[in-house]
């Protein structure tokens, strides 16, 4: 039992708990017999939320304020460019891939120029830079759907060895994401930022540079997630990255990251990833509706922030 | 004037004891505060000034002891029974909300007004009392706190707590409350304080002016570690005698002899700012005392000292300075974070191969420290809050030694530190000086000012003094962080 | 000359860019300067307006509310659905609905959480019960409603009016009450608030309370532009509420609120995303359009403050 303790002491366990649970309920419903296909759909969706989820973890790390609100003009944007500029060729998936990663270097070293130049919390800079975002999108994308590159869709849409490419590539991010935050200098400076910006900087550590880099990484992962997801979905759509600004919060909430800032943990948002589009499967096989969906995905949220606190002034 | 023992005081502290952690903050303290006087309440960092302070005015319960406002005992009633006992508090930081307007901070502080005109009413109370304080202020009533200039801000808050609305006032705490007033206006408040306690009311005054104490109180008590020391009528005191009660009784502490270092280079030289009356020199392997009474002007020397020597956005290696926080709590320790990870924040660039930190380094790195500052803990793993508050500060030492740079800052570290870390740890700063490193120390204990090799004293936001040698003395010290008569 | 406040100043920015944005539709359209063209030209800023004093309330208490955009869908649903037919019912649901928020506001106090993520939780939970009622768009505006909404004043359009009793309302609740002062006051100093023996719990439940209220009345508002509701018409309305508020002067901590400048950031909102159209610009920069007056008035603040000191 006392070997179990640091295992379950872990703050992703429960998200993976759940999820499993969820699975297990879903299989029951239909005796076995869609395990193989919902798995390949929980993988492929969940990996597009892990990618988002990770780069608003990296940000909500930076502790108390800091958050992302552009990723979906971010994922949008991303989506419509690569595949226009793409323009079904297939010899230009990697440069198309350097115009996402491009964008979404710009997008954000833009948001943290607006919270260093004009003084602004996170919130309103990043929402500031979404409304203009989403505006060239709607511009640049004008109603035509272009299809990805045939390879590209291939890919998207393809399995190795069973497993969808999508969930793959979330995979090899992911390891990328967790050795930075556990392994490299990096994560121990947006951990020490989270937890006690003052005091960080009495540390020694460079702090804007954390903290601009951050946004960064966020908003690529986000430029990456759009080109993937527009190539998966054959084209890119003017709401495509809307359900992501939630979901990439609501991810790194029940995965166990703490909302505080400092301590965040990669497992945790392929559990709750996972876990998140479970459930939709889940009251959809038992045929519930849209509204059950939301109401129940609301009350686990809070009933994961209640669970994690601790009442005002025990200290 | 009638003899004290015939009145029921205002308020009555008796043997009141607070201890935070270890250090014991009041020693059994006594205090009786009278209708009609003003009690003067003296004492160097630490003496437990604002602790019995934070006592009588409801904030803080003692842990031994009784409290009375006038013949209800309030042990235990807080805040509100303080209030209910017509005891009110200028506080050192602003407690006004700098959001809301001058009316609107009256309504928020005195329940009692009340009904549809309480905004005209505040201010025709605010506008007579300030003219009554302040003869011939210009304070713009309609403002917002924020727009205030920082003097008249304090003028509000000092008139705020004279009102009378619901329950008089019967005690105004006043602390350090010229400490943004000029001349004139200090001396507009210390009448109106005499007027005040003539009429029967009474004051109790904290200020590091010994002029206004000494010439404003009925009744001087000092204070020192914790006790009071002294508590006789004013006539009692000479600015020097007051100076000399403050000081330590045992004399003559065996001093570490000074060394002169002013032929070694310079490692830091700052210009002498508007006011001071001295400029600021470091020499390599030297260390620098930052004397004078807690909060005037020291911390913020040392951030930003640090800050220009280190940049925001670029890692800068080798660092050229390193910083132990003295309020752990707010710029020190990570608390989520293991002890070894507090340890090793300092210099990670050490400690990694291509960014990826070397977990064998960094243990080894711990073990070292853990040996050698004598960090007392069975695993460098465990917590950092696991840790005594003296353990948590012999980390944040070893974070800033273990890092290479030439100049280590220390903000005030030894606060609550027991006697044992503290003697571990001057030695390690003496051997440490001696192999070349620059060390400048903002301390609030004597003790530690005297093993400076030079200090200097800071009062009101500037260096006032410097000390070399055998001058570094508490009361050439004293004499300089308090200004007044004693000078 | 006479000294101008610096709250003053804050809030002749907001005053300042509507006034140009204004002007520059005239002049581009000399047709707008009637009756029927200012009706036009604001008439969704009514329930944006009020959705902005709402997430003004919770700002002023230095929270953050991330659900007003799902609670006005909501609202709005339950309006086009209950209203018209069973009036009873809809306002028992939008008090209970009240009373949910003024919970989620003690709920916050009392375990010290972060705003952002309870609200994030409840947005959900007002999305999903807003599909429960409505699930595909539909429903009516009850008669007087619609009456009121479209009401022909005299020589001012109703939209204009509405916009000013708002301000008003809201001006006397906030900056004059009681109540209004220890909600700005837990948003400047809550310490002292407490010190004074104020209960903050309270002070902040009333706060959620009357957000709730406006957003409330910001659902019904848009059912009676729109006669229709649907379960996601105002998803928009949170990070606009919260760029409304921004835009009037308030900050995010500190309890520096203004409501008229609050109403006038919701109409200039309203504005940059019309004024585009007159321009002959596609309407698609109409939501950049708002990001970019977003950020140069935030620049203009800021340009100004830094004179100030």
């Amino acid at each position: 039992m006392n070997a179990l303790k640091p295992f379950l002491s872990k703050p992703w366990l429960w998200s993976w708990l759940a999820a499993l649970a969820t699975f297990i309920v879903t299989i029951l419903f239909t005796g076995g017999a869609s395990a193989f296909g919902l798995s390949q759909a929980t993988l492929t969706f969940a990996a597009f939320s892990v990618l988002v989820g990770l780069g608003q973890m990296l940000v909500i790390t930076l502790g108390p304020g800091n958050i992302d609100l552009s990723v979906p003009a971010t994922i949008t944007l991303s989506g419509t460019l690569a595949l226009k500029f793409m323009d079904t060729q297939d010899t230009l998936i990697l440069p198309g891939l350097a115009i996402a990663i491009g964008i979404g270097l710009c997008i954000g070293l833009a948001n943290y120029g607006l919270i260093k130049l004009l003084r602004i919390p996170p919130i309103i800079a990043t929402l500031s830079m979404s409304f203009l975002v989403q505006s060239m999108a709607i511009w640049s994308n004008r109603g035509l759907r272009i299809k990805p590159p045939e390879a590209l869709a291939a890919f998207a849409t393809g399995t190795t060895l069973g497993i969808p490419n999508i969930a793959l590539v979330g995979l090899v991010v992911s390891l990328a994401v967790w050795w930075l935050l556990e392994r490299s200098i990096y994560g121990r400076w947006i951990s020490a930022i989270g937890q006690k910006l003052a005091a960080a900087r009495m540390a020694g550590i460079p702090v804007d540079g954390t903290r601009c880099l951050t946004y960064i990484l966020c908003a690529i992962l986000a430029a990456f997630c759009g080109y993937l997801l527009a190539s998966f979905s054959g084209g890119a759509a003017l709401n495509m990255g809307a359900e992501y600004l939630l979901m990439s919060i609501a991810v790194v909430v029940i995965g166990g990251s703490a909302v505080a800032g400092g301590n965040s943990n990669v497992p945790g948002i392929w559990g709750a990833s996972l876990f998140m589009f479970l459930v939709v499967s889940m009251l959809n096989t038992y045929g519930f509706g849209a509204g059950i969906r939301l109401i129940l995905t609301g009350l686990i949220i809070i009933a994961v922030i209640v669970a994690a606190s601790r009442p005002a002034g025990a200290r | 004037m009638i003899s004290e023992s015939e009145t029921c005081p205002v308020v009555s502290v008796r043997g009141v004891r607070v201890a935070f952690g270890a250090v014991t903050a009041l020693d059994g303290v006594d205090l009786d505060i009278h209708p009609g006087e003003t009690l003067g309440l003296v004492g160097h960092n630490g003496a437990g000034k604002s602790t019995i302070v934070n006592v009588i005015n409801g904030g803080l319960t003692p842990h031994q002891g009784s409290l009375a406002y006038g013949a209800v005992d309030a042990a235990g009633g807080g805040v509100s029974a303080a209030r209910a006992g017509g005891v009110r508090c200028v506080f050192q930081e602003l407690s006004l909300c700098p959001n809301l307007t001058v009316a609107e901070n009256i309504r928020l502080m005195h329940q009692g007004l009340t009904g549809v005109g309480w905004r005209r009413e505040a201010l025709s109370l605010i506008r007579a009392k300030l003219s009554e304080i302040f003869p011939g202020n210009r304070v713009d009533c309609a403002a917002t706190v924020a727009e205030l200039p920082i003097t008249e801000r304090q003028m509000v808050e000092i008139a705020i707590n004279f009102l009378s609305i619901g329950t008089p006032p019967r005690l105004v705490i006043l602390d350090e409350p010229t400490s943004s007033l000029d001349a004139a206006l200090a001396e507009q408040l210390m009448a109106h304080v005499r007027r005040y306690v003539a009429g029967g009311g009474s004051v109790l005054l904290i200020s590091h002016i010994l002029g206004e104490i000494l010439s404003t109180s009925t009744r001087i008590v000092v204070m020192k570690d914790g006790k009071v020391v002294a508590n006789r009528p004013v006539s009692g005191f000479s600015g020097k005698s007051l100076v000399e009660a403050m000081g330590s009784v045992v004399k003559e502490k065996v001093r570490a002899g000074a060394r002169d270092l002013s032929k070694a280079p310079l490692a830091v030289s700052l210009p002498a700012a508007a006011g001071a009356a001295t400029a600021f020199a470091a020499r390599r392997g030297e260390i620098v005392g930052l004397a004078g009474l807690g909060g005037h002007g020291q911390t913020d020397m040392l951030l930003s000292l640090f800050r220009s020597r280190s940049s925001s956005w670029l890692p800068k290696r080798p660092q050229e300075v390193a910083f132990v926080a003295g309020d752990r709590a707010l710029n020190g320790t990570f608390p989520l974070w293991s002890i070894l990870r507090n340890l090793s924040i300092g210099d990670l660039g050490a400690l990694s191969r291509l960014s990826t930190i070397a977990h064998g380094e960094e243990t080894a790195l711990g073990g070292e420290w853990k040996s050698r500052m004598a960090i007392r803990t069975p695993d460098m793993g465990n917590p950092i809050l696991s840790l005594s508050g003296g353990n948590q500060q012999k980390v944040l030492f070893a974070r800033a030694l273990a890092t290479p740079a030439a100049i280590v800052l220390m903000d005030d570290p030894m606060r609550g530190v027991d006697i044992g870390t503290k003697q571990d740890v001057y030695g390690i700063i003496r051997a440490e000086a001696e192999a070349g490193r620059t060390f400048i120390w903002y301390s609030t204990e004597m003790d530690e000012i005297c093993l400076c090799d030079r200090v200097y004293v800071f009062r009101d936001g500037v260096m006032v003094a410097e000390l070399t040698g055998d001058d570094i003395s508490e009361e050439r010290v004293l004499a300089a962080s308090f200004q007044g008569e004693a000078a | 000359m006479t000294r101008l406040s610096p709250q003053a100043i804050r809030l002749m920015i907001p005053v300042l860019s509507l006034a140009v944005l204004l002007a520059a539709v005239f002049w581009l359209q000399p047709r707008a300067m009637s009756y029927m063209g200012m009706n036009l030209l604001f008439n969704l800023a009514v329930p944006i307006a009020l959705a902005t004093i709402a997430q003004m309330l919770v700002i002023a208490v230095n929270d953050l509310d991330l659900s007003i955009g799902t609670f006005v869908s909501f609202s709005a649903c339950v309006t086009a659905v209950y209203l018209p037919t069973a009036p009873l019912v809809a306002v028992a649901i939008l008090l209970g609905a009240i009373c949910v928020y003024a919970l989620i506001g003690i709920l916050i106090h009392l375990r010290d959480l972060p705003s952002i993520v309870v609200t994030l939780g409840m947005s959900f939970v007002w999305g999903g019960l807003a599909v429960l009622i409505l699930p595909s768009p539909g429903g009516q505006a009850a008669g007087w409603l619609r009456a009121l909404m479209t009401a022909s004043t005299p020589f001012v359009p109703l939209a204009i009016i509405a916009s000013v009793v708002i301000a008003v309302v809201a001006h006397l609740l906030v900056m004059r009450s009681t109540l209004g002062v220890a909600i700005r006051g837990i948003g400047g100093n809550a310490r002292s608030v407490a010190r004074a023996g104020w209960s903050v719990m309270k002070i902040k439940a009333a706060a959620y309370a009357l957000s709730a209220f406006f957003s409330v009345l910001a659902g019904m508002a848009l059912v009676g532009v729109t006669t229709s509701a649907d379960a996601n018409i105002a998803l928009r309305y949170t990070l606009l509420s919260i760029a409304g508020v921004i835009l009037g002067g308030g900050e995010f901590v500190g309890g520096r609120v203004s409501p008229v400048g609050a109403v006038i950031g919701a109409l200039t909102l309203t504005l940059a995303g019309s004024f585009l159209s007159f321009l002959r610009i596609s309407p698609d920069w109409q939501i950049g359009a708002q990001g970019a007056v977003l950020i140069i008035v935030l620049g203009l603040r800021l340009l100004l403050a830094r004179r100030e000191a």
